[in-house]
This record gives structure tokens, sequence and C-alpha cells, in this order.
């Protein structure tokens, strides 16, 4: 697994272009929420969390569908499990080389967040965990349904359609848990959500890669 | 390879049927029953909307278990009976929110009031409509047949997990509730209901999931005639 | 002298493939001992590469059974993979990669040591351009990568399906030595070409598919 860790690294590294444009994406797309709710600040501040994590949703069905494209384009991921490579070993590589790519455009969109929302927090380390359980909640599954929607026609359309529904509860829970860091949290709540999050990526990524080779195979 | 071919005529018996209870139980319902100590005659939207529900979450959970299934034995009568049971899972679904929003305007002045059982049926209807969405642009059956089974076993975990998160993110806000509360002198129309939805539920299916049938057998086109006799 | 299953590298039984409505391949039976070379020969769309991906392992037969070094297609899945390699029309490679990357991942992959890389580069003449991306090569260069690919994988079967295409007459006497070096290795080759007369010379055996069937052995 390390090999094919090893492997989108390598991937991602030649194509670091691609990951400045999606940046972008995501810091216009908070910019165009500010705009949809007008200069008010505390308006503002208050929904700061949804949109970051709508704005790094939105982001993510473009990593997702390019993370694919480079194995469609000469079949490379039917050459590695012709090898044999474990299917499995492929999609953990995948599936965690995504969740990290998600993680640093998370980690690189807070700032934005933090100027544009006035919505800052002193709770890095907890903001930190949010974010990491969120982008892997989003990759699990987003990785597995890229590989199906790669090979099938009108893959821009079906991979949000198919991925935005599924993780419903990890956009109410990384939101909620944000929220909480950066406006407050009287009650401790923020625990609950993390551990709904812990939930969520522990099932997930279990099952993704357990149905991971049925996906591939012909 | 026609699911249900041994009862052709078991599905129309069951619509019949299903048509019976419903007019007996509505008959009940709507004229019998007295209305409701708070909410009056809004209410009684209950004896249509309960017994949809619980019949919805049976057509997703019929459609969970056709997906593992046909994971297992690859015997594509069950993706065909996976097909029917999405479509009528998410019809109903679809009713649900219709319903829904029916009891919520009179009751609570908005179209929506985001209770987590009735939010979670939505995310179940475009769940599902996503993974029919899936069928229609993939052309290789056998494709076709594992991504949505695999798709269908993913969204249906999904949901105990998506009703828990918006039951607490709405617990934060006031607790409301859809038209579910039940006492005594509602369960004959109730079970009445329930069981005429249920028989319609399954006669759907059954006819549903023939035409899905009849599709992929001409799509799994068997091999030249003389092929055929060595290989039975 | 008696030959046992044992000495067979492949045992096809009736193997069957469609698409969408179309048989790809109908009723393909037939047995090749280790060591030799078979030429599948036919036009296009006679089923030649839908029987060597089948046989490969990269699909699976609708109808049939096949059994490779005496492991099943089917259920010995992973270990036909092991054992043999695929020369496919896809050259299986990464755009933005070099050469060189491209060709450390299967090494790695393979549980080949890392210096093997640059040693099959080298083997199919592409050591100069060990550092440059794949999409900057020409499609007969990619051939030429594919085949160190095949190379390195160090295969018992090798599957070559249209080895000559985009090769110029360099790479064609390229094929040939490739063939003999894997055949000197106690591999079995089978090659899948329409090009028959390039190949006649060095095949032991001959198969003849046509509309996905067997017309000649």
């Amino acid at each position: 697994m390390i090999t094919a860790l090893r492997k989108e690294f390598l991937l991602q590294w030649r194509t670091r272009a691609q990951a400045v444009a999606v940046f972008v994406f995501g810091a216009t797309a908070l910019l165009l929420f500010s705009f949809a709710i007008g200069p008010n600040a505390a308006a503002l501040r208050q929904h700061a969390a949804g949109f970051l994590w709508l704005g790094l949703l939105l982001s993510s069905t473009l990593t997702l569908s390019e993370t694919f494209h480079a194995e469609m384009e000469n079949r490379a991921l039917e050459g590695l499990l012709l090898l044999p490579v474990s299917p499995r070993a492929l999609y953990y590589g995948k599936a965690v080389a995504n969740a990290l790519q998600l993680i640093l455009l998370g980690i690189a969109l807070v700032p934005v967040m933090v100027v544009l929302y006035d919505a800052g927090t002193t709770r890095i380390p907890m903001l930190l965990v949010v974010i990491a359980l969120g982008a892997a909640g989003i990759s699990a599954p987003g990785t597995l349904y890229s590989a199906m929607t790669s090979q099938a026609r009108a893959k821009q359309t079906l991979l949000p359609l198919l991925l935005f529904p599924l993780i419903v509860p990890v956009l109410l829970a990384s939101v909620k848990a944000t929220s909480l860091i950066i406006l407050g949290d009287p009650m401790g709540q923020a625990q609950a959500w993390i551990s709904l999050l812990l939930a969520f990526n522990g099932i997930y990524w279990s099952l993704c890669g357990l149905l991971f080779d049925r996906v591939v195979e012909d | 390879m026609l699911p249900n071919e041994r009862f052709p005529k078991l599905p129309y018996a069951l619509l019949a049927l299903g048509v019976l209870c419903l007019l007996a139980g509505s008959y009940l319902g709507l004229f019998v029953a007295p209305p409701e100590h708070f909410m009056g005659q809004v209410q009684r939207i209950m004896y249509v909307h309960v017994p949809t529900a619980w019949n919805d979450m049976l057509a997703f959970t019929f459609a969970f278990f056709s997906a593992v299934i046909f994971l297992f034995k690859s015997d594509f009568k069950w993706d065909a009976r996976m097909e029917a049971a999405i479509e009528v899972g998410i019809l109903f679904a679809f009713l649900l929110c219709c319903q829904g929003a029916i009891w919520a305007k009179p009751t609570w002045g908005v179209w929506w009031d985001w209770d987590p059982r009735l939010t979670t049926t939505a995310v179940l209807l475009f769940a599902f409509a996503g993974i029919l969405a899936l069928r229609r642009f993939v052309d290789d059956p056998v494709k076709r047949g594992v991504w949505s089974a695999v798709a269908t076993i993913i969204a249906y975990v999904d949901v105990p997990i998506v009703y828990f998160s918006v039951r607490w993110w709405n617990s934060l806000h006031q607790v409301q509730s859809s038209p579910s509360t039940v006492s005594s002198q509602f369960y004959l129309p109730l079970r009445l209901n329930a069981f005429g939805v249920l028989f319609l539920m399954t006669a759907f299916i059954m006819l549903r999931a023939r035409i899905a049938s009849r599709r992929l057998a001409s799509e799994l086109v068997p091999p030249p005639a003389d092929l055929a006799g060595e290989l039975a | 002298m008696a030959m046992g299953p044992e000495s067979l590298a492949i045992d096809a039984s009736h193997l069957s493939r469609r698409y969408g409505r179309r048989w790809a391949l109908a009723d393909v039976s037939f047995q090749l001992q280790r060591g030799a070379v078979m030429m599948v020969a036919g036009r296009n769309g006679s089923g030649k590469t839908t029987l060597l991906r089948i046989l490969s392992t990269a699909i699976r037969p609708d109808l049939g059974r096949g059994v490779v070094l005496g492991h099943d297609l089917i259920n010995g899945r992973e270990e036909v993979r092991r054992a043999t390699a695929l020369l496919a029309h896809y050259s299986y490679l990464y755009e933005s990669l070099t050469a060189l990357q491209n060709l450390d991942i299967v090494a790695r992959f393979c549980g080949a040591p890392p210096s093997s890389a640059a040693t099959a580069l080298a083997r199919v003449g592409l050591a100069d351009r060990a550092d440059d991306p794949v999409s900057t090569f020409s499609a007969g260069m990619r051939k030429r990568l594919s085949f160190a690919r095949v190379l390195l994988q160090r295969p018992a079967i090798a599957f070559l399906d249209e080895p000559f295409g985009q090769l110029d007459p360099e790479g064609f006497a390229l094929v040939e030595h490739v063939v003999a070096e894997l055949k000197g290795g106690g591999a079995t080759v089978v090659i899948a070409t329409h090009q028959v007369d390039r190949v006649t010379g060095f095949a032991d055996v001959r198969l003849m598919l046509e509309q996905g069937r067997v017309v000649s052995a």
C-alpha cells in the first residue's frame, strides 16, 4: 500500500498546478457566498462555517473527478490490477491521498474565511481535527464514486449527484463543529459532532474499501 | 428468469386487495374516526402518511437486501427487483415529502419544518434518485447492476446516520413533530391503510421487476444456438 | 513423451464473451504447451484482443472455462495475474509521470529490485528518455515503454496484442528479440496479430479466429 500512496503523491505532485486552480475556485466560492448575504458582518460571521464547508464540498468534486482521470487515460488502473495489485490497496492509496489534498485545501481556505467573514478562532488544533475528519469523510465515498463515474457517461454531473446526499451527515457535523469552534461552545457540544464524524469515517472507510474491488473488476 | 413467474396473476390480486383495504381504511379514517384533539382535521393525513412512511422504509430495505444478494449471487433477477424497489421507494419518498408539506403549511405556517424523519426521507429521495441516474448512464448491464448495488448498499447504510445527525442538528431548535402520534382509537383505519399500501407496493414492485427483467433479457443476449446446447 | 496437464500453459474450453448484443468470442477451445509461441491471427474484430484479455484475466468470460498455468481463470485470478503479463492496445502509462517513474511503480508493485526499471528501459532503447514525461513520447516510444513494462514483470506467459503496432523497422527487430528473450527464459508467448507473415516465422502454433470462432488451429 505504501507503493500505492507513493504513486498517488507522485501523480499529485506532477499535477500540482491543478491544486492551485482548485484553491482559487474555492476562494472564489467563498467570496460569492458573502455577496449572497451582503455586507452584514454579524450574519457573515454566523454563517462562516457553513460557507467554508460548502466551498470545500464544491471544490471536492473537482479534485475527486480529476483523481481517476489519469487512471483512465491509458487504462493505467487496469494495468496495475493485472500486475496484480490488490484493488483495496489502490483504493486506500487514492482515498488517503484525496483526503490529504482536501485537508490542505481546507487549511488554505481558513485564512480566506477569517478575512472575508471575520471568523477567526484560537482553537486551532480542534479546527484542524474537524477539517481532517470532514475531508476524510468526503474522500472515502467520493473516491469510490469517482471510480464509477469516471467510466460512465455524464461523469461531471453524476459524481455530485451521487455524493452530496450521502455526505449530508458529514456536512452537518463539520459545519456545526466548526461553527461552535468559531462562535463559542459554552456547552461543549463540539465533541458530540466530532464523534459523529469519527463514526461516519469508521463506517465508510471500511465499507468502501470492501466494495471497491467489485467496482473496478470487469 | 422473470421473477414471480410462477404466480402471474398474483400482482393483480394484490392490487385489488390493496385498493380494497385503502378504500376501507380511508373511509374509516376520513369519516368515522373522530378528529384529533389538538390538530383537528388536518391530522387525518396521518392515515396515509404513516402507512406510506412504513412502506417506504420497507421498499428501501428490500432494495438493500436485493443489492446484497445480487452482489453475492450475480443473479439478475435480484437486479430487476432492486431496480423496482428503488423506483417504488422513490415514489413513496416523494409522496411523503408532499404529505409532509401539506400537513406543515396549515400547522406551522411553513412548507417545510425540518422534521428529522421527513428531512431524512428527502435526503434518501435524492440519494436514490442519483442511483437511478447512475443506472441510466451505464450501458453494460453487468457493470450497471454491480455499481448500483454497491451504491444502494452505501446509501442505505447512511440512512440511520443521516437520521441521527439531522435529529441532533434540529434539536437545537424547536422540537417539531410530524403527524405520527397515534392513540388507540385510530389503530384500525391505520392498520387497514398500512396493509393496503403494503399490498399495493408489493404489486408495484412485482410488476416493475417483471418489466426490468424483460429488458434485461433482451440485453443479455443468449449465445448462438449451437453453443447453447453444448453449454447447457 | 507423455504430456500431462502440468505441461500445459493454457487449457481453454468454450470461452465465450459478449459485448452488448454481439458475441465477440464464441466457443473458443485450445491447448498450448509451455514454452511454445502461439500466433493468434484474424482480421480486425475477429476476437483476438478479447481472447487475450480473457486469458490474462483483464476481463471475465461469460461462458466457458480456462486454466492458465494450473490456475483457474475465474477462481485463481490473482495467481494467473502474478504469472502473466499483457501488452495491450492501451499503454497502461501515466501521462504526467516520466518513463522511469512509470516503470519504477511497476517494479515496486512486482517486488522487483529498484534497478530493474532502469535496466528494462535500457533494454528497449529508451534509456536516454528516462526522465521525460510520457506525454512527450511518440506512439512508437510508448509501445517500447509498454514492452519494458512486460519485461519487468518477468512473466511465465506473455500476451502480446499487436506488438508490431506503431513501431518502425528497428522496433520490429526489438519485438523479435524480446520474444526470443522471453522464450529463452522458458516463458510461453501468445501473439495476436493481423500481420501474419511477420510472426509466422517464429511461431510454433497458429490459431485462426474469425468472428469470434476458431477456424483453424
